[in-house]
């Protein structure tokens, strides 16, 4: 080898190390986490998350508020010195790429926690594998099936609010005030089912009478055949659960047909986003529920300080629902291997455990049985009028505070007392 | 199932004609092309997309609705001769395949470039106000707009029909679609026909794009579902039939209805059991020529 | 790719110029090549489970090549047989803890029985309706799986594959380890190139072009040309069906995406890509198809641009696609 390059004169020697260089490079790239760890033990998060497809914008907002709970720990000096990292990865909103992506933080990366996911289907993927490998999740997206005993694991924590919980919020406050007549507009899957389940299990406390649930195909971009038939049924309230365009779309028609003339409408969930794409004009007088609403630092000191904090770091941008899971699902992680005093696994089971938070919006913690978060969920109502910002679009009428009463029971969700 | 009545019937048969309107739209420039360039344009969602975008721009610059209505189509066939020029006529004579590979690329590039330049997120696309509000058909209320959606597809088809067999350019379509080597030895240039039917087509889809946005609102993923959907459209009319494309969209958008009603879970894969059976009974669909594709 | 196809199926003539022999070399021990880059192929690539992703996506790829190159029929439905082979994988291990071999067993059938259903309905459509039909009959297939919520998890997607040990007679290989689990796929992988490589050489594979290259001679020839087609697909949906089985098993999941048309329209670009009608080309287009998805949306959230404008330069001007294009190239110097 060396004899071919002196053969081959100066310049194709120049070239050969500019090739070699160049590898190297590309190598030092691929490994680059590998020889950080090695050298300083950085404390690795893994955090997919769908930055390509419809839900972007969410998880740009995701990243930013994890990345902010990153820096202030960071910088209130680690864990006696050990620095963390975010170790952001695209899942496409693809349960596969999150299971490859998640098998490559784990097995290539070497991360100690993975913290992410953006739909019920992509964390079951991401908690198949990681529950498989021994390494902590913490859920920041709903679902209910993640706190059954089938796809629990002592390695599975759910920082977001469950369908079963957001739907409860938002009945018991909606089920006294403006009817006993109830219809549904469900999207068919699982958290369409669940949000159904969620709102006719409050409304037997309320003696609803159920009209009727008519189902829309995932990704129905046309609801006037259904809603002449929902009409028809006269409900004083109409419970639309679906999410992202679905909800946009079917709101915005809703409102074409005139439904809300003679019908409360209500959702389990408002995201920020959907609001903020569909407009006030669809949304206007819409009823659901959320985990986060920034206006909510009026009450909370920690909600305040963070979005302050945010506003520092991303100017003067205010955090949307989903950014604030971000936060909080990372932030939960590093204070328990603060309090642990060491990343180990078991230990850090044991610190979140036991941990009781407040980091953005009251008080929280972690049940036993399950890993859910236990917090507060908020109703909100879209406003239109008198906006103080760009990010002022929900007003908060209402919240459900922390109670496991409002959780399904371990014994109903298949855990062993 | 209870609440069911006569009116409901007849007002979801209605709705069932207004979802058909936009797949007529959408689905006869599908025909248009694929008739007479035996090019399936995978891209057309994409076009129907940039038609709804084109719309929302021109709306930031300040202007309005009917402004749209007029140059959507003008642009989005603009974009069509474009890509028809530069990127399918290279490829005429490879066979079927790799038009509809191009287009496949195609629709991914577009979507990404109008990512890049109006964001992920979708875009509320508000109603006309003077086309807002209910009236009432005789049978219910029915949203003004879709009514609107119904009349707008009807001057099209009818300005279309017009086109191709009242004007000579339409005539030479007509004849170019039934045997283009005839038409090519009669000593007409069949390039430049073939590129302006493509404008044509596409500046269509544009324009369903444009009277879609209101119903659903404006983002780019919104190609992609109607063109699986407008697919079945076409197939079952026939391909390359304009006579199919109609009757066949009308029938589509029904059967959804129809079906939303009385099994609402079943309305998506309603479309292409309809469209299985079709092919089995009847391969070459309601008007298409049996051996065409061979 | 005429040309590469029929290098691939009938004896060689071993050319006269040099320039030629490492294609002559390379089409001769096209099996045993292919084995040996799949075993070192997990060194260079970015992460060991990628590089299992593009193994399963190369042999689904080279199921659907079956029916594309050398049949000359495109299927926009192969996702049936894909998912439909993940799915029998997955309920074998998750509702009958059925042990992983019998569950892959079952994923092939999948792939078989799949197949000889879409297959017998759509055989008798030609050029571009059979590729509308084979797309209609597997978005039937996907809302069936879909709405099977108990047997498949429906939009959930199916969870609980967990494999954590294979037994091989005694040997017990730790199939969490990702360097095995890539070897234990690899086997299966290079165990299908095998199996394909004889049929491509058998007198079945023959006929096979024949029907391809001209279907009025095959005919006259005495041959059943719907037969031959219909076989054809059914082989092709045995092997899809493995690559779904795998898939279910590297995962540990099943997403119900697996079944969307998404996946039918991908296998079609990589075959492209790669060059169709060719025998490595599945596996080439599929290691740089994913690598290149993988590299591009490391550093862009736009990837879906830079490969769509590559597909597209790919069909403009190398419609024979990476290996066939080297195939073209190695023959004209």
């Amino acid at each position: 080898m060396a004899r071919s390059i002196t053969a081959f004169g100066s310049i194709s020697r120049r070239r050969l190390l500019t090739t070699v260089s160049a590898g190297a490079a590309l190598a030092a790239s691929t490994f680059r986490i590998n020889l950080v760890q090695a050298e300083e033990a950085t404390i690795k998060i893994g955090f997919p998350v769908p930055l390509t497809g419809p839900y972007g914008t969410e998880a740009q907002d995701q990243v930013r508020a994890a990345q902010l709970a990153i820096a202030e720990f960071n910088d209130g000096g680690g864990l006696n010195g050990r620095k963390a990292e975010l170790l952001v990865r695209d899942d496409k909103l693809n349960p596969g790429e999150a299971a490859t992506r998640t098998l490559e933080l784990v097995e290539k990366d070497k991360v100690n926690f993975v913290v992410g996911s953006l739909s019920a289907a992509v964390q079951l993927a991401i908690n198949n594998v990681t529950k498989e490998r021994g390494v902590i999740f913490n859920s920041i997206s709903q679902s209910d099936a993640i706190n059954e005993a089938a796809d629990f694991s002592k390695y599975t924590f759910h920082e977001a609010l469950n369908p079963h919980m957001t739907a409860g919020a938002v009945g018991r406050y909606a089920f006294p005030k403006f009817g006993k007549k109830v219809a549904f507009l469900t999207a068919d899957y699982a958290y369409g089912h669940e949000m159904v389940r969620g709102f006719l299990d409050v409304g037997k406390t309320f003696g609803i009478e159920n009209l009727g649930d008519i189902r829309h195909p995932l990704g129905t971009t046309d609801y006037s055949t259904l809603l002449p038939r929902i009409q028809s049924l006269k409900p004083d309230i109409l419970c639309i659960s679906n999410f992202g365009r679905d909800q946009q779309i079917a709101l915005k028609q809703a409102t074409d047909f005139g439904v809300k003339k003679t019908t409360q409408i209500i959702a389990p969930l408002l995201s920020h986003a959907s609001r903020v794409a569909a407009g006030p004009q669809a949304f206007e007088g819409v009823i659901g529920g959320c985990s986060f609403y920034w206006g909510l630092e009026e009450k909370f000191a920690s909600t305040k300080a963070f979005n302050d904090a945010f506003r520092k770091m991303y100017d003067g941008k205010l955090p949307s629902d989903y950014g604030a899971l971000g936060y909080g699902g990372v932030r939960t992680v590093l204070a328990a291997v603060k309090n642990a005093g060491s990343t180990d696994t078991d230990r850090v089971i044991a610190a979140l455990e036991a941990l009781k938070y407040d980091f953005y919006k009251g008080p929280q913690y972690y049940r036993q049985c399950d890993h859910q978060s236990v917090q507060s969920v908020l109703v909100i109502k879209s406003k239109s009028k008198d906006l103080r910002n760009e990010s002022d679009v929900f007003e908060i009428i209402g919240a459900d505070e922390p109670s496991e009463a409002n959780l399904r029971s371990c014994e109903e969700l298949g855990h062993k007392a | 199932m209870d609440g069911l009545s006569f009116d409901l019937i007849a007002l979801q048969l209605f709705a069932g004609l207004a979802l058909g309107a936009i797949y007529v739209l959408f689905a006869i420039g599908l025909s248009l092309i694929f008739g007479m360039l035996t090019v399936v344009n995978f891209a057309h969602g994409a076009f129907y997309m940039v038609g709804a975008y084109v719309g929302v721009y021109i709306l930031m610059l300040g202007g309005n609705f009917w402004i749209c209505l007029i140059a959507v189509p003008l642009a989005v066939g603009l974009i069509g001769l474009v890509v028809e020029r530069f990127l399918i006529r290279p490829l005429y004579g490879r066979g079927m395949d790799y038009p509809l590979l191009l287009t496949f690329g195609l629709s991914y590039v577009m979507v990404e470039l109008v990512r890049i330049a109006f964001g992920k997120t979708g875009i509320p696309f508000d109603t006309p106000d003077i086309l807002q509000g209910a009236v009432d058909i005789g049978v219910g209320y029915f949203p003004l707009y879709r009514l609107f959606v119904i009349g707008a597809a009807a001057v099209v088809l009818l300005a279309l029909w017009l086109f191709l067999e009242r004007t000579s350019f339409g005539l030479i379509i007509r004849a170019g679609a039934r045997d283009p080597q005839i038409v090519r030895v009669l000593g007409v240039n069949v390039a430049q026909v073939w590129l302006i039917v493509f404008g044509i087509g596409t500046a269509i889809a544009g324009l369903a794009g444009l009277l879609a946005a209101p119903l659903q609102g404006v983002i780019p993923e919104m190609g992609g579902t109607i063109l699986a959907e407008a697919f079945v459209v076409t197939v079952v009319g026939g391909m390359g039939s304009i006579g199919g494309a109609v009757l066949a969209g009308l029938l589509v958008g029904v059967v959804v209805s129809m079906t939303s009603l009385f099994a609402p879970e079943m309305g998506k894969v309603s479309i292409f059991a309809l469209m299985a059976i079709v092919l089995i009974v009847r391969p070459q669909g309601f008007f298409g020529r049996a051996g065409l594709m061979s | 790719m005429q040309s590469s196809v029929n290098e691939m199926t009938q004896p060689l003539q071993r050319p006269q110029a040099t320039p030629v022999s490492w294609f002559a070399f390379a089409t001769t021990h096209r099996a045993s090549i292919a084995g040996l880059a799949v075993l070192a192929f997990p060194l260079v690539m970015p992460f060991t489970a990628l590089a299992a992703n593009i193994l399963i996506y190369g042999l689904y790829a080279l199921g659907f090549n079956l029916v594309y190159g050398y049949l000359g029929l495109l299927s926009f439905g192969h996702a049936a047989l894909f998912g439909t082979g993940a799915y029998l994988c997955g309920i074998a291990i998750v509702h009958f803890g059925l042990p992983w071999y019998v569950a892959i067993v079952l994923g092939i059938c999948g792939g078989l029985v799949m197949a000889a259903a879409i297959g017998a309905l759509a055989i008798r459509t030609r050029g571009i309706y059979f590729a509308m039909v084979t797309m209609a009959l597997s978005q039937c297939v996907y809302y069936l799986f879909y709405e099977a919520v108990g047997w498949t998890g429906g939009e959930n997607g199916l969870r609980g594959i967990n494999v954590r040990e294979i037994d091989l007679f005694g040997l017990k290989l730790d199939f969490i380890n990702p360097l095995i689990r890539y070897y234990v796929i690899a086997a299966f992988v290079i165990a299908a190139f095998f199996v394909l490589s004889r049929i491509l050489a058998s007198p079945f594979g023959a006929v096979i072009e024949a029907v391809r290259e001209n279907e009025a001679r095959a005919r006259a020839s005495g041959y059943d040309v719907t037969a031959t087609r219909l076989i054809t697909f059914i082989l092709s949906g045995g092997f899809c069906g493995l690559a779904g089985a795998l898939q279910a098993l590297h995962w540990s999941i099943v997403p119900i995406e697996i079944l969307h048309y998404d996946t039918s329209g991908i296998v079609v670009m990589i075959a492209l890509l790669g060059g169709m009608g060719t025998f490595f080309g599945p596996m080439i287009g599929a290691a740089v198809f994913l690598l290149l998805e993988n590299i591009v949306s490391l550093w862009t959230e736009h990837w879906q641009l830079v490969v769509g404008a590559i597909f597209m330069i790919c069909v403009l001007f190398f419609p024979a696609g990476i290996w066939g294009t080297l195939i073209r190239r190695a023959k004209h110097d």
